[in-house]
């Protein structure tokens, strides 16, 4: 079997005082698609900023493709979508073109310039979102949907073995959503790039996904989107302040 | 004029530094604007201020310092005072922007102090601080050359990474791109061209020609290559233009300079309207405003 694509193990982390995730264990597979879901301010962006290393975790061990994640150095092998992609500044004077070649940067390395065949790797990438008509517009005369699209291409470029996404919905309309996770689907499914979604739509992704996260501070569930259906009501009366505490864990559900 | 410039060494430094200038501070410049760092290039002139006045005070009490080269100076105080806006950015993560008063009223108040101390303003200061075409001299020229070679050759070895810093910066540190490293030389590669330019458009307007033609190129470039050859192009229509204006009328060139970078300006915003009203007439007859 090969290695986890992503494991992190006993993982906390704090912003000064406060804790923001604590003793965070989760595995991610080659080719499973995981919705992370949990309410405002649960601490699901520090999850993603700490399986990215963009922060460093307080106590506990993250691995990435097997490797320790400060020795991770093969960032092309992971796509990253931000929820701040979609409030960069419209005015930016950029291609589409321009912008989904950007994510070719790491892998060209310092002082080099883009690889011959960059332009073919564009198309090939727009094409993928089915964007390939806009390779020359402008990145701010699209629309929301449109630009997330495009982030995705910059994300796919590298050939990544894994997607991640951070709410890469806000600011999307509700009959664009669902076309965009369609095609998050696809990539999956066709591709078998493993994804790991932040989402608030559960709703509109169970159909697609493999797997569920709930974060609340600590993942109070986790394991495939079958078995949270089944639990779905209970997790979520949790969420909202109820007097039960449950914690599952894996497949094993453990009243309390 | 086309005459004066073979007769005159003078002329032949003015506008070859004028040209030099014209395509590096815009092109520099593009990277300044998109990242919202005007302001810095504004701190860093009023901190090579400092630096010139104290080379001319200097240069007025130390008979060994007598001939030296008040560019010097300017460029040496203007790069320390990036390195200093770099510090305080890291100290005050969250308020970044105060850095920068510091550091310009830092300058001014050290420049104000040389400046009384070398007894007041003289012709060489008023040179520096709205640009001359009289005072050019082969040694500018060249030091001006120099600063043109560095930072061309760092636009281009870091073209990539600069863009998607810029684009995007919490995309490039999740790449793994080390912007902390980026980020410095960035900010003493712009303190090069502040210094650099100061000769000819003056410390009080280098900022300008480092964002008014970027302004200019934004408003009708597609892309990024294309905001950058636009850039350098007002850049250069801005210096000649101005250069010319200011030999014939006798006007400091920094402030014709400027007056053409914004009539650029201005006849692109008009043009622009005009083309887009155009547009809209037409496609109201074809489409249905459907994107």
């Amino acid at each position: 079997m090969t290695e986890p694509l992503i494991e992190l193990e006993d993982v906390s982390y704090r912003y000064g005082d406060t804790s923001a995730l604590e003793h965070i264990f989760l595995t991610v597979e080659k080719g499973e698609f995981w919705a992370v879901i949990g309410p405002n301010g649960s601490g699901k962006s520090t999850l993603i900023k700490l399986i990215l290393g963009l922060i460093k975790p307080l106590s506990g061990q993250i691995r990435l493709f097997g490797r320790d994640a400060s020795d991770f150095r093969e960032k092309e092998k992971i796509g990253y979508v931000s929820q701040k992609s979609n409030a960069f500044n419209r005015a930016f004077p950029a291609t589409v073109r321009e912008v989904v070649r950007s994510g070719l940067v790491k892998k060209a390395g310092l002082f080099r310039r883009y690889p011959a065949d960059a332009d073919e790797k564009v198309d090939s990438a727009l094409s993928a979102v089915g964007m390939e008509e806009f390779a020359e517009r402008s990145i701010g005369d699209l629309s929301g949907g449109q630009q997330q699209r495009v982030f995705i291409a910059r994300a796919l470029i590298s050939n990544p073995e894994l997607l991640v996404l951070d709410e890469p919905t806000v600011g999307i309309d509700r009959k664009h959503m669902q076309s965009f996770y369609n095609m998050l689907g696809r990539l999956n499914r066709e591709k078998g790039i493993a994804i790991v979604l932040v989402t608030h739509d559960v709703d509109t992704v169970s159909e697609l996904v493999t797997h569920v996260a709930c974060v609340n501070r600590s993942i109070h569930f986790h394991g495939p989107h079958e078995e949270y259906s089944r639990q779905e009501s209970e997790i979520r009366t949790e969420w909202y302040g109820h007097a039960v505490r449950r914690v599952h864990h894996g497949s094993k559900a453990a009243d309390a | 004029m086309i005459t004066a410039i073979f007769d005159y060494e003078f002329l032949q430094n003015a506008f070859a530094s004028g040209l030099i200038i014209g395509l590096v501070a815009p092109a520099l410049g593009l990277f300044i604007v998109v990242r919202r760092l005007a302001l810095i290039a504004d701190a860093l002139s009023h901190v090579a201020l400092a630096g010139i006045a104290g080379s001319l005070f200097l240069s007025q009490n130390v008979i060994a310092l007598a001939g030296l080269n008040p560019l010097y100076l300017g460029i040496g105080s203007s790069v320390a005072g990036s390195l200093l806006i770099d510090r305080l950015r890291e100290l005050y993560k969250s308020y970044e922007e105060l850095a920068i008063p510091i550091i310009m009223s830092g300058g001014i108040a050290l420049g104000a102090i040389f400046i009384s101390l070398a007894q007041g303003f003289s012709t060489d200061l008023v040179g520096y601080l709205f640009g001359s075409v009289s005072a050019v001299g082969r040694e500018d020229l060249y030091t001006i050359l120099a600063v043109a070679v560095i930072t061309i050759l760092f636009i281009v070895l870091t073209y990539k990474e600069l863009f998607s810093m810029s684009f995007d910066p919490e995309y490039s540190r999740a790449q793994g791109i080390s912007s902390r490293a980026l980020n410095i030389w960035f900010m003493i590669v712009t303190a090069l061209v502040v210094a650099g330019s100061m000769r000819i458009v003056g410390i009080l307007l280098v900022s300008s020609l480092m964002t008014i033609p970027v302004a200019a190129a934004m408003q009708i470039a597609k892309g990024f290559r294309q905001a950058m050859l636009y850039a350098a192009i007002f850049g250069e229509l801005s210096v000649l233009g101005g250069l010319v204006a200011a030999f014939y009328l006798n006007l400091a060139p920094g402030g014709t300079i400027v007056v053409i970078s914004i009539l650029i300006l201005l006849l692109v915003l008009g043009g622009k309207k005009l083309v887009a009203s155009r547009n809209t007439a037409r496609n109201e007859e074809v489409e249905t405003g459907e994107l």
